[in-house]
């Protein structure tokens, strides 16, 4: 690991002014310090975070539940407000591999942590789509898009994506702005374009989730019980009346460069009970427009049998 | 700055701020804005809360303060492990995944290869040579050794300190807590099954003091 140097700000505003051409944001670092240690990130100087107050906290905010970016995770899944509301964010939080990783990690982190894709990490570049579509390819993308073939690796973009989400951003300019979670994450084009829209001299301030008028689910598929990255998620929120479903918002994770919107499984389901079945042909709605590799055709069964057991869930119909 | 930049990476001289060991006088909350500036360092004000280098720093380890010179990037279990000369802590994956060098921090466990010495500034770290200061092995240890729970014991100081961790959240666990609980350390002799056990009965040596 290269030698950088190591900004101590109290506040955003000092933070954003010390974010100068070749400084990242650290807050928990479980991802940077890998990343930094296998010379893939190369930063000249590290901003903490971690100090900052007024990024901490989980509270109300109007009708918003408001996440402060350096809230951990292991802080998300043993709140209170977030409990009684989210269990898809619980879920999705608990999911994060070990309690080491949950204790250290924060929300925000999740959201910007860089993909695990094998070749970027072995520093052949986020978009090299032949040594994927050549080589080693189970655990990469089967909704890939052009030459992004990796994987987000957020586990709780795909839940917050679901609820509406937004995520708020202070630039350098002192303004701030709302992004939704569903436009935060995009598929790059270019080598070195990043696959959030958060530019490096943007620090994420908090995440704003709207009141869950909603039953909402995340349901993980993953090869251990035990520390492991997943092979597939489903995030799903409905909106009900009585046992009909309103609207439904499907997300997958970990089977695309972005979370994937599962839209035709969520027009499907209006209007209908979720029930053993109608879930299970919105799983297989979901994974319709599946494009996988040559070794990963599996995590298309894998993100079906997600989302039927996340709507499940979330209807608290007894998983079959 | 400027000048340090140009120096080789390892030789950087200690900088304005490193003279002034501004993390020992400001902790961590980054208010060395309003400790004693030089009055000739006009370029240190504007990035006053930035260290470069090596700096000496203040690590409040099993209730005693130890002072210890790391450059930046030195994460908290190499500055344990070479300069601190505590090697309790071990170096396996060194990227957050086997466990090995799990240490409490501020009350909860965390892998120290991730986590940066100058990081845990002011925060109470507990490490494995803390559960022993009189020679007098831990329950946690104990029961260790009386369940057969290590092999080649290369991973045991670890998860000794993740289970302290753990209990000290679950003092009435169920092997179920404890498969979640302990989920972030593994041990490739694969004793978990004496784990298990030397868990239960730590929990419960505990409980009756």
């Amino acid at each position: 690991m290269d030698n950088f140097e190591y900004a101590n700000p109290s506040t955003v505003k000092e933070a954003l002014s010390l974010l100068t051409a070749g400084a990242e944001v650290l807050a928990g670092g479980t991802d940077l310090l890998s990343l930094l240690k296998d010379e893939v990130h190369k930063p000249k100087r590290l901003v903490n975070i971690k100090n900052i107050k007024a990024l901490g906290g989980i509270s109300k905010a109007g009708n918003n539940i408001r996440i402060g970016a350096t809230v951990t995770l292991d802080e998300l899944a043993s709140s209170q407000l977030i409990r009684a509301a989210y269990p898809s964010l619980v879920q999705a939080a608990l999911g994060i591999t070990s309690p080491q990783i949950r204790n250290m990690g924060t929300v925000a982190g999740d959201l910007c942590q860089r993909p695990r894709c094998w070749y970027f990490r072995s520093g052949n570049g986020l978009l090299n789509k032949s040594l994927v579509e050549n080589g080693e390819n189970k655990y990469h993308a089967i909704f890939g898009t052009g030459s992004a073939q990796f994987v987000s690796a957020s586990s709780l973009g795909p839940a917050l994506m679901a609820l509406g989400a937004t995520v708020k951003i202070a630039g350098a300019d002192g303004k701030t702005k709302d992004v939704p979670v569903a436009q935060f994450f995009k598929a790059p084009s270019a080598e070195g374009e990043r696959e959030i829209a958060l530019a490096a001299n943007e620090i994420v301030t908090d995440i704003l989730v709207p009141a869950p008028a909603t039953k909402n689910a995340t349901y993980e598929v993953r090869h251990k019980q035990a520390l492991d990255w997943p092979l597939a998620t489903a995030s799903v929120a409905l909106r009900m009346s009585g046992t009909k479903v309103t609207s439904a918002s499907i997300t997958l994770g970990h089977v695309g460069p972005t979370p994937v919107r599962a839209t035709e499984a969520e027009k499907m389901l209006v209007g209908q009970t979720i029930t053993a079945d109608s879930a299970e042909k919105a799983g297989a709605a979901a994974v319709a427009g599946a494009k996988p590799l040559s070794q990963n055709a599996y995590k298309v069964q894998l993100a079906k049998v997600a989302v039927k057991r996340a709507l499940l869930t979330a209807a608290g119909v007894k998983a079959v | 700055m400027s000048s340090s930049k140009e120096k080789p990476k390892d030789q950087q001289p200690k900088s304005a701020f490193s003279r002034r060991s501004w993390l020992q006088g400001a902790g961590v909350s980054g208010s060395v804005l309003t400790t004693g500036l030089l009055a000739e360092d006009a370029q240190a004000q504007t990035v006053a809360n930035v260290m470069s280098g090596e700096v000496e720093i203040t690590l409040d380890i099993n209730g005693k303060k130890r002072s210890v010179k790391v450059e930046p990037r030195v994460t908290l279990l190499d500055a344990l492990r070479n300069r601190l000369d505590m090697t309790g802590a071990k170096r396996v994956c060194d990227r957050g995944t086997c466990g090995a060098c799990t240490v409490i921090v501020g009350g909860k466990v965390m892998y120290g290869c991730s986590v940066l010495a100058v990081d845990v500034v002011g925060k109470p770290i507990q490490t494995i040579e803390g559960l022993a200061p009189e020679g007098q092995l831990h329950p946690i240890s104990k029961a260790f050794v009386n369940h057969d729970a290590q092999q080649c014991g290369y991973c045991t100081p670890g998860f000794i300190m993740a289970t302290k961790g753990f209990l000290d959240r679950n003092p009435n666990p169920t092997v179920e807590q404890i498969d979640k609980g302990l989920s972030g350390n593994l041990c490739r002799c694969g004793t978990y099954m004496g784990m298990k056990a030397a868990v239960l009965e730590a929990a419960k040596e505990i409980k009756n003091g």
